[in-house]
């Protein structure tokens, strides 16, 4: 069982849906965002996703494509995201999923980057543009280390898709909320909750919903019939926001705090049938 | 990929329909003006005093270059599948023009996402996709060129994927892409096939195509694939020349990579970052290439060279001055290659290089670089 499977079975045992935020490693260094993780993880966050900056972010829109030029711009590389998040990982046991494009995975050579990425401490890889019909090489050796790999449904997946991402699928299925790229939104579509009940009846895993959630209102809502909300775009505009390490850890962690408290106003009501 | 897998579905099916590729056909015929010419270019062959080079006129094509090949066939499909509203990316502006020409002629909604870098030096081409009824979103992020337009209509397209229609146009991006782009640009290869073996009786030694992502060279190079005589010849982007590393040669100087949906040559940096490229010509100005060509190169079937910014323009002037024909930027990269070739080969040699467009979109950059250099200074007093 993995630190993610542990946490998921944790919180469901209590009726608690997970809060998975996001940040991209190194925005606007990587100092920053290792006082960053310490700030969410102690506001209640229950998993982290941690994004690795690319060049061309084109599932990102621009709240995240700015994260990953300010981290660019200030020298981050995986190398060095892996020992912030070693140092991290001394005295934090949160799970820690690593977000990225294929292409940095991929040159870094998939043997060396599954060891290093488990060694270093994360859990889970989800790598955005590898469908998992393609992902065997990198399955292959995050497989052989005990990392879960996570895969994305869309509003667009049909049955066939949805089933080949639930079996294909390790820790928890990250179900789009929307058609589109990540960045705050206002409102959302009626039927995401019939969605998300449509996956939930043909897995096991946990499904968590993200892209585009940004209020404490929307995170609850979602909260009464997913297994986990993942917030990124808006915690992301409230680090960019704020000025320096200190303000940036402290608005980050009070974010994800209120966002918390909102989701455990809301009991989970019994969503879809879960096979179990 | 759901929306991936509904197009190559479609795809097959209307590769497999006769009615498809009649309509396909008289299209081309009737409203793109083909089959474009195989030029015999007597005046620059007698120059160079080597091969006898032929020159496809997809320039005299209607837009000015081969992309209305493709335009067509992935409007008749975004129609077939119901999608009344089509985007496309551009660099040079002629895909965007192509693009927005035949959702003009076939009654749809036009979106087209184009760098800012190249909404500067191609603003005729600009003009051209509004007058034509389409709406162009100029991309401030990244280099603000071809490869940043490419990820601001991949964002666009999944965004409203139900209702749009992505015409990509080169043979780049996920599949099935390459292939339903090669697939319409092979008309090229065919109608030059044809032409050569009633001109001169037999097949040519050589092909010549300048590669950016690579339609025009895969649209000219597939139907002789299985020909093993003819030799191949993809030239990319030398730039400032290979070594300043500001060119946008992927396949000389890239490595192997993942980028908008397809694995190959790519120019990025040691830890997979992609590279800004740089090419005068903004059609070439793409970090990645084809696969397939990616393929064909490690097959060792086709050989890559570049051709700098330079010498590109060099080979633009000597053709309009011996051949009184304009040939696009792009396509003059495909030309310095042909003039290097054509003195070292024995004057019984065919050549067939593929003038891709015209290079009226290019006259303000060209006028620039030879301000610019001393060269104009020569032409002047000449």
């Amino acid at each position: 069982m993995s630190r993610i499977d542990e946490k998921f079975s944790f919180l469901g045992g209590r009726g608690e849906t997970a809060l998975i935020p996001f940040v991209t490693a190194g925005d606007p260094d990587l100092g920053a965002t290792l006082r960053i993780l310490g700030a969410l993880q102690r506001s209640g966050a229950d998993l982290i996703e941690l994004g690795v900056p690319f060049s061309d972010p084109m599932a990102d829109g621009p709240t995240i494509q700015r994260a990953s030029e300010r981290a660019l711009r200030s020298g981050t590389t995986l190398p060095q995201i892996l020992e912030m998040v070693r140092q991290f990982r001394r005295d934090s046991d949160i799970p820690l999923i690593l977000f990225g494009y294929y292409n940095p995975f991929f040159r870094y050579g998939l043997k060396r980057f599954a060891r290093e990425v488990e060694a270093a401490g994360i859990d889970g890889i989800l790598c955005v543009d590898l469908p998992p019909e393609e992902s065997g090489e990198l399955k292959r050796w995050t497989d052989a280390h005990g990392l879960d790999t996570i895969f994305l449904l869309a509003p667009t997946s049909d049955a066939q898709r949805i089933r080949l991402v639930t079996e294909q699928g390790q820790g928890f299925v990250y179900y789009v909320s929307v058609t589109g790229v990540t960045g705050a939104r206002k409102r959302f579509e009626d039927h995401l909750r019939a969605q998300v009940d449509r996956v939930r009846r043909v897995t096991r895993l946990p499904v968590g919903v993200g892209f585009g959630v940004s209020t404490p209102e929307q995170a609850a809502w979602i909260a009464s019939f997913a297994d986990a909300v993942v917030v990124g775009s808006a915690l992301v505009q409230v680090i960019e926001k704020a000025p320096g390490w200190r303000k940036k850890a402290e608005g980050a962690g009070a974010f994800v705090a209120r966002l918390k408290r909102a989701m455990k106003r809301v009991s989970k009501k019994a969503g879809g049938e879960r096979l179990e | 990929m759901p929306a991936l897998i509904e197009l190559e579905k479609a795809y097959v099916e209307a590769r497999r329909d006769p009615s498809f590729r009649r309509e396909f056909h008289r299209h081309l015929r009737e409203y793109a003006g083909r089959q474009t010419p195989l030029y015999f270019a007597e005046s620059l062959t007698a120059r160079l005093r080597g091969a006898r080079i032929y020159l496809k006129r997809e320039d005299l094509c209607h837009t000015g270059a081969h992309k209305i090949n493709n335009t067509i066939g992935q409007a008749l499909l975004a129609l077939k599948m119901g999608k009344r509203r089509v985007i496309a990316e551009t660099g040079a502006g002629q895909h965007g023009v192509a693009t927005a020409t035949v959702a003009a002629k076939f009654g749809m909604e036009c979106e087209i996402f184009m760098g800012k870098e190249d909404v500067e030096r191609q603003s005729l081409n600009v003009f051209r996709m509004k007058l034509l009824g389409a709406k162009v979103r100029v991309v401030e992020s990244g280099s603000q060129t071809l490869k940043d337009a490419m990820n601001e209509a991949l964002r666009d397209w999944v965004t409203y994927v139900r209702h749009t229609y992505y015409l990509i146009g080169s043979v780049a991006g996920p599949h099935p892409y390459p292939m339903i782009v090669r697939d319409f640009q092979s008309v090229i290869g065919q109608e030059a096939r044809r032409q050569i073996l009633a001109r001169e009786g037999r097949l040519p030694d050589y092909l010549i195509a300048c590669v950016g992502g690579g339609s025009n060279s895969m649209g000219l190079f597939y139907p002789f694939l299985g020909d093993r005589k003819v030799k191949m010849v993809g030239v990319e982007a030398g730039g400032l020349g290979l070594k300043s590393g500001r060119h946008a040669a992927s396949i000389l100087a890239g490595k192997v990579g993942v980028l908008h949906g397809s694995k190959s040559y790519l120019l990025q940096d040691r830890l997979g970052q992609i590279r800004h490229t740089h090419s005068i010509a903004a059609g070439l100005d793409y970090p990645g290439v084809g696969p397939e060509l990616s393929y064909l190169r490690d097959q060792g079937r086709i050989r890559f060279a570049s051709a700098t910014d330079r010498e590109a323009v060099e080979a633009l002037k000597r053709l309009a001055e011996v051949e009184g024909i304009i040939s696009a930027l792009e396509s003059a990269h495909a030309l310095a290659e042909a003039m290097r070739l054509a003195p070292r080969l024995a004057k019984n040699r065919l050549i067939i290089v593929n003038l891709s467009g015209r290079g009226d979109k290019d006259m303000n950059v060209v006028a620039e670089y030879l301000k610019a250099s001393d060269e104009w200074q020569i032409v002047n007093s000449e």
